[in-house]
């Protein structure tokens, strides 16, 4: 331990319970990974604080003694971005799981940052209401996770991400002082710092309330499995569907090795010799979601469907559900080890870039099963290897970057929802120029100019705050003070 | 009153060029669209305008992939007209005739549209702009989904021109439904009705007050709305028409009187309007979405005051958007904003010499 993490310790068990405050090598390695399991760092210390002024009080301690913090939520995060510091300290917000209130009238629900997303659709049910975002880890994931990573999910193609459904948040600053960005109404005047702070992962500071928009259930839900020949066939329907005007709550893509993998751990009986299926999900009133069923039947038709399901009570859909949403997990079944890609492309390009990826596959020997949110061109490659034989993880690392590098050439992004974290820090910037870094820096220089809040984390070189020239430099005190004659 | 020096640029590159000078010159600088809300916010005399009307193009339209790419001194009024050949809709509402790109991002204007598909926040995907010191940088992208690194977008709506020169946007777009239809009605208990609205589930688009009238659009398949219209009608009565009244997405201010924005969460309605009818003024705007604005002709300063205590108790603000500018001298125009010393911070990163409209925004930022 660094005196740094020593004297942030001291200060941890003066406010925080001793069982919160852990320093036991074994303890510590129980935290030392997220989601992406092979980058591993043992934390410095881990503190599990009950509330958001412990929480304060440790993190003004890291800023005091310059010691880097680490917020983690469930640590299920796919780029690695709660990966800890080995000279720092880890803030877990496990033990802050209230759900202050739901309030109905006003469509809204105040959590605590450790709240497990599905949670908060459970308390607002009973009212007739959701919230919306839903990854696909949403029995785990918590939402102070959610806010840092903008998560999205199946359904955010009619709702929206994260950041369109999270009004105000209260948020411990790097310095460790506490403010409130946004507010419940809409519109909260001043510059949109919360807009900032979603999809940060966590380098701004950590959440410890958030206040989430409730959206009404809808009267009726019809969720669609259909079966197709090719990739190129689902994509055209997907394609003929959008141009309609219809939009879907969700349309999912899997091809013929992702249904294999699925079928193999959960038997979900998806429709045999399929070369791609689409699970689409209409939402809404009864007579609308009639009226869009009919449409979405018939484009799918047209574009080569063989076989089309449909699912009106929630267990058939939770059965067509299940092979979607179990198909990260069910790869296992066909490989021992897989990487989780995650990038997007304008979805009228999905037909090349899917050629591609199977170019790519045939000339690597590295197979590839594609699972994605077809509906806004995010793409779920999973890249399957062999740990165990060598040269295997190398040349799957070597597919998994070069589907970036497609998705980038297409004009997409480098990821759609699993953030940048540790793994694609080095990929920024291909997808951004110096410039266009060194601008979003400006934001972490107002927020975090100390650069403790998850270092090495989204960026590939950090930014040094305050050496531009002329920096700080001409700032108008008496202007700031709303004195407007100055002018 | 020094003399306004006027920069006419017609790509980024001049911008940036312009930019620099005015660094090098110790300028202060005001960007500006079509200036029809120029009044907004606090009043700036700057050494140099930026008037960004020539860079008016739209730039792409990808309907296949449901964005649009334009100028920030394009009309609002002309990528409507483009996107619409295509059956697509850039789901913002142009509050102010001849509204630009760049201004309805600075502002973060918004009409009803916002209930169902947000503000100009939500909907702006990718963003070019010029920094204080003439830095060209982009953020987001052209892909709706995307969360490589910060959204400095986010930042850039609603900022009043005072972090950088915003001279490029893409958006999402929207499919334009098969049909539109409002329900209207004068109902006994307004705020009731309201409530009643936005619980339904017939999914309404919008739902908007003009004084004691409550307007609900619903937008879909044409069996779709007609079937819903008659749900809110059956709720709250009233006649179905598929055009919208004339009042629909406007400002209810006149020239020489006072507007003001008011937010407030949804069960503060009652009593927002009670405060409203109490200091005579005019209400119009998204009731449904907790956003309203109201018209006060005299007596500013003291229904200010009275509006801001009842939009608090809801978690609400007030924020006088244009007025008279001996009003706007005599009130506090943004009223109090959480967070100020951070967005100091982030001010005096993006724009150290305070030169981008210096003083238009909160806090005099
Ligand atoms: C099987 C599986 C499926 C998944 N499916 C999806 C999906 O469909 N869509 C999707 O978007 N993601 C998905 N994910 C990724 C992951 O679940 C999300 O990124 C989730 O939001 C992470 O939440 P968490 O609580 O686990 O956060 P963690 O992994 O603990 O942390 C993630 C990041 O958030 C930061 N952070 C955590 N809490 C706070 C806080 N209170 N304040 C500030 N920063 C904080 C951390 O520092 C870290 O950078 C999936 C993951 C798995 C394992």
């Amino acid at each position: 331990m660094t005196p740094g993490v020593e004297a942030v310790a001291r200060r941890a068990r003066e406010v925080v319970p001793a069982d919160g405050v852990v320093d036991d090598p074994a303890r510590l390695r129980t935290y030392e990974c997220d989601g992406l399991a092979h980058y591993r760092v043992v934390p410095a210390l881990v503190v599990i604080p009950e509330d958001a002024d412990q929480l304060a009080a440790v993190v003004r301690a890291c800023a005091e003694h310059r010691v880097p913090f680490v917020a983690r939520g469930s640590g299920t995060g796919l780029s690695g971005g709660a990966l800890p510091h080995a000279e720092g300290v880890l803030v877990v917000t496990s033990r802050m799981r209230a759900i202050r209130a739901v309030r109905r009238d006003d469509q809204r629900a105040v959590v605590e940052p450790g709240v497990i997303n599905l949670d908060v659709t459970r308390a607002a049910t009973p009212y007739g209401y959701y919230y919306a975002p839903d990854p696909s880890s949403q029995q785990i994931c918590s939402i102070g996770g959610n806010v840092a990573e903008n998560s999205g999910g199946a359904h955010c193609l009619k709702y929206g991400f994260t950041t369109n459904h999270v009004l105000a948040a209260d948020f411990v600053t790097a310095d460790g002082d506490r403010v409130r960005l946004g507010g419940g109404a809409p519109d909260s005047p001043g510059y949109d710092l919360l807009g900032a702070v979603v999809g940060s992962e966590g380098t701004l500071g950590i959440v410890t309330e958030v206040t989430v928009r409730l959206v009404r259930l809808p009267e009726e839900v019809r969720t669609l499995l259909v079966g197709f020949g090719s990739t190129d066939q689902a994509g055209a329907a997907v394609s003929a569907i959008i141009a309609a005007g219809v939009v879907p709550a969700a349309i999912e893509m899997m091809d013929e090795l992702a249904i294999e993998a699925a079928e193999e751990a959960v038997h979900c009986g998806y429709p045999e010799g399929a070369g791609a299926v689409l699970v689409i999900e209409l939402d809404g009133p009864a007579v609308e979601v009639e009226a869009e069923y009919a449409a979405v039947e018939r484009l799918c038709r047209d574009n080569g469907a063989f076989e089309q399901r449909v699912a009106t009570d929630p267990a058939e859909r939770a059965l067509i559900w299940k092979g979607r949403k179990s198909a990260f997990a069910a790869v296992g079944r066909i490989s021992p080890d897989y990487i989780v890609q995650d990038g997007v492309i304008p979805r009228t390009a999905l037909p090349q870039v899917l050629a591609a990826i199977a170019e790519l596959s045939a000339t690597s020997g590295v197979r590839v099963a594609n699972v994605f949110h077809a509906g806004d061109g995010n793409l779920h490659p999973l890249v399957l290897f062999d740990e165990a034989r060598p040269g295997e993880a190398e040349a799957a690392e070597e597919v998994s970057g070069a589907i970036l590098d497609l998705c980038i050439s297409h004009g997409g992004s480098i990821t759609g929802e699993h953030g940048v974290g540790m793994d694609k820090a080095k990929f920024m910037p291909r997808m951004y120029d110096e410039a266009d870094l060194d601008t979003m820096q400006l934001v972490r220089c107002a927020f975090d100019p100390q650069s403790i809040a998850n270092p090495g984390k989204v960026f590939p070189t950090p930014r040094l705050c305050g050496e531009v020239p002329g920096r700080h430099k001409g700032a108008h005190p008496a202007q700031e003070a709303g004195l407007a004659e100055v002018f | 009153m020094t003399t306004v020096a006027v920069a006419r640029p017609s790509t980024t590159a001049e911008v940036a060029e312009v930019l620099r000078d005015a660094a090098a010159r110790g300028h202060t600088v005001v960007p500006t669209g079509r200036g029809t809300k120029l009044s907004w916010g606090m009043p700036v005399e700057p050494d140099v305008l930026v008037d960004l009307s020539g860079m008016d193009r739209v730039v792409d339209h990808q309907a296949g992939d449901l964005i649009v790419v334009a100028e920030a001194g394009a009309r609002l009024a002309d990528v409507q007209a483009l996107v619409g050949g295509a059956r697509q809709r850039l789901a913002l509402d142009e509050t102010v005739p001849g509204a630009s790109i760049g201004g309805t991002i600075a502002t973060n204007a918004s009409g009803p549209q916002r209930l169902l598909a947000g503000t100009a926040r939500d909907l702006l995907i990718g963003v070019t702009v010029v920094r204080a010191d003439g830095v060209v940088a982009k953020a987001g992208g052209r892909v709706v989904k995307n969360v490589a690194g910060y959204d400095v977008g986010k930042l850039m709506v609603g900022s009043f021109g005072t972090l950088a020169v915003v001279t490029e946007a893409v958006f999402r777009l929207h499919p334009e439904p098969e049909a539109r239809r409002w329900v209207s009605v004068e109902p006994d208990d307004l705020p009731d009705a309201v409530r009643a609205v936005v619980h339904s589930q017939a999914a309404p688009w919008a739902v908007e007050v003009d004084g004691g009238t409550l307007s609900v659009l619903l937008g879909g398949r044409t069996d779709g709305v007609d079937a819903r219209a008659r749900t809110i009608a059956d709720l709250v009565g009233g006649d179905v028409s598929s055009t919208a009244p004339p009042w629909w997405g406007t400002c209810p201010w006149a020239e020489g009187e006072t507007g003001l924005k008011i937010t407030f969460l949804l069960s503060g309605l009652r009593d927002v309007l009670a405060a409203a009818a109490d200091v005579g003024a005019r209400v119009r705007g998204s009731a449904g979405s907790g956003v309203v604005h109201a018209a006060v002709a005299d007596g500013v300063p003291d229904a200010l005051a009275r509006l801001r205590e009842a939009a608090a108790r809801h978690d609400g603000t007030v924020v006088v958007v244009d007025a008279p500018p001996e009003v706007k001298a005599a009130v506090d125009v943004w009223g109090p904003v959480p967070a100020l010393d951070l967005m100091r911070r982030v001010k005096r990163e993006f724009d150290p010499d305070h030169r981008l409209s210096p003083g238009r925004f909160v806090g005099g930022i």
